[in-house]
């Protein structure tokens, strides 16, 4: 188990210099000058030489990846190019702001996912199975960022109960449990839940569909298990696929939404990165993609990882 | 692009018929919230970013320039008053020699004094690399503002010498841009920009004295001890908070979050207005142009073409398109402006003397002129680019000129203005649309015009060059008598006119949706507003 997890951990380093590559180029060949953001308009040529030299973006791109790629393995991913500001500084609190919305999204996602996904499949074809499998339907279909404006309008414009936009804060930049903070979260997390618990209930409905289909459940039913006992045979059959499915929606989460935090102005990664794509920021915008993509990947091992440890089956192959 | 069109959906609508008090029961007395179309809150160490936006609430409430500008009157045209600077002159003899009075008892919110030194140190700030407070952040925005300053000096304690390169009679519209850090508060920071940037150190009216959240607000408190009484705050606080998404902006002033919102959707405003919001417009120094190459092989060479797409665009269609917000073009300046003077041509609506003018110059439905024009989809002061640019194409197909349109983003539309039309990345393009700050006599009308300004020396996109023109230009760096100066902008306004030097097609209005509850702010016709006068009812 410990040499399968070291060797998936090896796997991580030379996927985590593909992805640093990748998303440095990427962003020098896309249009646009990131001096743009903090250049006015008419700054003369001069000008604009002379702060290409001071962010060193004169420099040939390899000398530049290579001094950025060094300076990133210190934990140091640059200035941002339009507000000056440290990007780890940037990216570590718009972080935090991302988990918090992820980890209440996910509560309700995956909580709400797993209900439906399992109630459908054990009562596969009845209206209960019909009704789940609509609202995990609806939950993959609807756009989020306008089911996030819907929100907006009925609960922030019509009954005023809860806020339009914002993190939550009031200035002191602090974060307390109360409802003054967790107030702004609802909705955003609501939005953001909808589709893994979608996609969740979904996975889960066949997953068990179809473990319920297989022989042994028949022969556990024969041996006269209770069927209290055979559904602890059905879930664990189904869970490497679910872990997965979730592990995979998590990273999506965890790396914040731009949809749903440009309509709820939330301070998470998503946000900041639609701002740096705007501003051409391509220090934030590197750094912000590089982070994201690292946990990304890293999610997915330790997603490997578990499944492997909950069926062995998956180590030997 | 996508931003914009995925959430442009019809929330403004929906939000619109819902009562206004339930947005109203939030507000916090004596307390402005006002929600920014930037996506992060300005520079706050003196000469701030995000342009005119990050000017109007960062630069002129926590900073003074040694020039400012009269905000007081939204009837007349905002001129130049003095601020920190009580009064100039230039020197007779030698024109290039400027001397700035500068103003008794002003002090710094950290009560460190205001004198020629701290003048003297902030130039050195933004235009001697070398000088340990030199801010490259700063500099960016600040140096390009004063292309005339050679140097300076303290003559004593209330007085400043500023010398230009050549003579030039602009100098206090430059000024108007530079603010002025407190030296003693850069000093008690560690020397650090990054530390004055969350405890900032200013003369102006108001105060940051709680630091900021980036991209979430900042609160600026009344400086009680301002140096001109009739302008101290009457708030107790002015809250900014950046909110780029305009759906996020009306949906913030609906549910009360804010009680002041920068450039409402136009789809948003009968909405808003429905619903008991005020939404405060006025006429200001902007422009909605397509700018003409007047490169060789350009059509835009011939007089005759450029006036008949001038004459060819329905200005009030547009103005019904966009609910009323935009000033249909009369010339480069919005109607009324100082410097507007009497162009003999007139921007009429009249297609027919359009398609004379066409066929005059060889045109007609069996020889229809091609011709590519650069735009983007959105962009800061583009208002609502495609339409109004697919209504144009509509208009001048009817005059025999079919126009294809070369679509890149804002900031790419940017880079294709500085690099000029004979650049590969205008992909031989004889148009780029684009929208003006026009306050001061250089942003106004020399740098898109002056001979000695096209790329890479400035941004006079089109390569336009021509003596008598540039005769003026000299004239208006040379006319020191105010007064004297305006008519020879006003005469330089109506060659851009006469000439037909760009299609003149709109002038935005400056749109702000606001609570009831605000009350007193009169919106001046400038970039730049007075949040001194305004309380809450």
């Amino acid at each position: 188990m410990l040499a399968y997890a070291f060797k998936r951990l090896l796997h991580v380093i030379p996927v985590a210099f593909g992805v640093s590559i990748v998303c440095f180029l990427l962003l020098h060949i896309a249009p646009g000058d990131p001096l743009a953001a903090i250049l006015p308009a008419d700054a003369t040529a001069e000008l604009q030489a002379q702060m290409r030299a001071l962010y060193g973006l004169d420099r040939p791109l390899v000398i530049q990846y290579l001094l950025w790629l060094l300076r990133a393995l210190h934990g140091d991913l640059g200035l941002s190019i339009a507000t000056g500001r440290p990007v780890t500084r940037e990216i570590l609190g718009a972080m935090v702001n991302s988990f918090i919305l992820a980890g209440v999204a996910t509560l309700i996602g995956f909580s709400l996912g797993s209900l439906l996904g399992f109630l459908a499949g054990l009562y596969r074809g009845s209206w209960i199975d019909r009704l789940a499998s609509s609202i995990a339907m609806l939950g993959v279909s609807v756009p989020h960022y306008w089911l996030g404006i819907v929100l907006v309008i009925i609960f922030s414009v019509e009954l005023n109960w809860l806020p339009a936009t914002g993190g939550g804060t009031d200035g002191s930049g602090g974060r307390a449990l109360d409802w003054s903070y967790l107030r702004f979260l609802v909705l955003p997390a609501l939005t953001m839940s909808v589709i893994p618990m979608g996609i969740i209930a979904r996975t889960i409905r066949s997953l068990v569909a179809e473990v319920l289909a297989q022989d042994f459940v028949q022969a556990l039913a024969a041996k006269g298990l209770m069927p209290r006992q055979i559904l602890r045979h059905v879930i664990r059959n189904a869970a490497p696929t679910a872990i997965s499915v979730m592990g995979l929606q998590l990273g999506y989460l965890l790396g914040g939404s731009i949809l749903i935090e440009t309509v709820f102005s939330w301070p998470g990664t998503g946000f900041l990165l639609n701002n740096a794509i705007f501003t051409r920021d391509l220090p934030m915008l590197q750094g912000t993609i590089l982070i994201l993509a690292l946990f990304f990947v890293i999610m997915n091992v330790l997603v490997d990882i578990v499944q492997s440890a909950i069926d062995p089956r998956i180590q030997r192959n | 692009m996508l931003r914009r069109s995925i959430l442009q959906l019809p929330l403004a609508g929906l939000v619109g018929s819902l009562p206004l008090s339930k947005a109203l029961a939030a507000a916090g007395a004596g307390t402005l919230r006002i929600g920014m179309t930037a996506s992060d809150i300005p520079l706050t160490t003196g000469q701030t970013d995000q342009g005119g936006e990050g000017q109007r609430f960062m630069g002129l409430t926590l900073y003074d320039a040694l020039v400012g500008w009269d905000l007081s009157s939204a009837t007349k045209p905002s001129v130049l008053i003095p601020a920190l600077a009580t009064s100039w002159k230039v020197d007779a003899n030698d024109q290039t020699k400027w001397t700035f009075v500068l103003r008794d008892g002003v002090k710094f919110h950290d009560g460190s004094e205001f004198d020629a030194e701290a003048v003297v140190w902030n130039f050195d700030k933004l235009l001697k690399q070398d000088s340990p407070q030199f801010d490259p952040r700063q500099s960016a925005q600040g140096r390009s503002r004063i292309p005339s300053v050679a140097s300076y000096r303290v003559v004593d304690p209330k007085t400043v010498e500023i010398t230009t390169k050549s003579p030039d009679a602009t100098l206090p519209y430059q000024l108007a841009w530079i603010l002025f850090s407190s030296p003693a508060n850069w000093e008690a920071q560690g020397k650090s920009w990054d530390a004055v940037a969350q405890k900032p150190s200013g003369t102006g009216p108001w105060k940051l004295e709680h630091g900021f959240r980036p991209r979430e607000r900042a609160e600026l408190t009344p400086n009680k001890d301002y140096w001109d009484a009739t302008r101290v705050p009457k708030l107790e606080s002015l809250v900014l908070i950046p909110l780029p998404e305009p759906n996020a902006r009306v949906a913030a002033l609906r549910s009360g979050q804010v009680d002041w919102i920068e450039a409402p959707a136009p789809d948003a405003v009968p909405s808003l207005q429905a619903a008991g919001f005020d939404i405060v417009t006025n006429s200001y120094p902007h422009n909605w142009t397509w700018h003409l190459s007047r490169v060789e092989g350009s059509p835009w060479n011939d007089i005759r073409v450029r006036k008949a797409a001038n004459l060819a665009v329905d200005r009030e269609g547009m103005k019904s398109l966009l609910g009323n917000l935009m000033i249909p073009a009369e010339g480069f300046f919005p109607p009324g402006h100082p410097w507007f003077g009497n162009p003999s041509f007139k921007l009429a609506y009249d297609p027919e003397a359009a398609k004379k003018l066409m066929t005059d110059a060889g045109y007609g439905p069996d020889k229809r002129l091609h011709t590519k024009t650069v735009i983007s989809p959105s962009g800061s002061g583009q208002m609502l680019p495609l339409p109004m640019n697919e209504l144009i194409q509509q208009n001048l197909a009817d005059i025999f000129i079919d126009v294809e349109f070369e679509v890149a983003d804002w900031n790419t539309v940017i880079n294709i203005w500085r690099a000029g039309a004979k650049d590969p990345t205008a992909k031989g393009a004889d148009a780029v649309n684009y929208s003006y700050f026009i306050q001061d006599p250089f942003s106004g009308l020399i740098r898109q015009v002056e001979c000695d300004l096209a790329p890479p020396n400035g941004t006079n996109w089109g390569y336009y060059c021509d003596k008598e023109m540039d005769a003026l230009l000299s004239q208006v760096r040379t006319t020191f008598d105010p007064d004297e100066q305006v008519k020879v902008l006003q005469k330089v306004h109506e060659k851009y006119v006469d000439d037909a030097l760009f299609l003149m097609v709109a002038h935005d209005v400056n749109p702000r949706a606001m609570s009831p509850k605000v009350k007193g702010f009169v919106q001046a016709q400038n970039w730049f507003q007075d949040f001194s006068p305004i309380t809450m009812a």
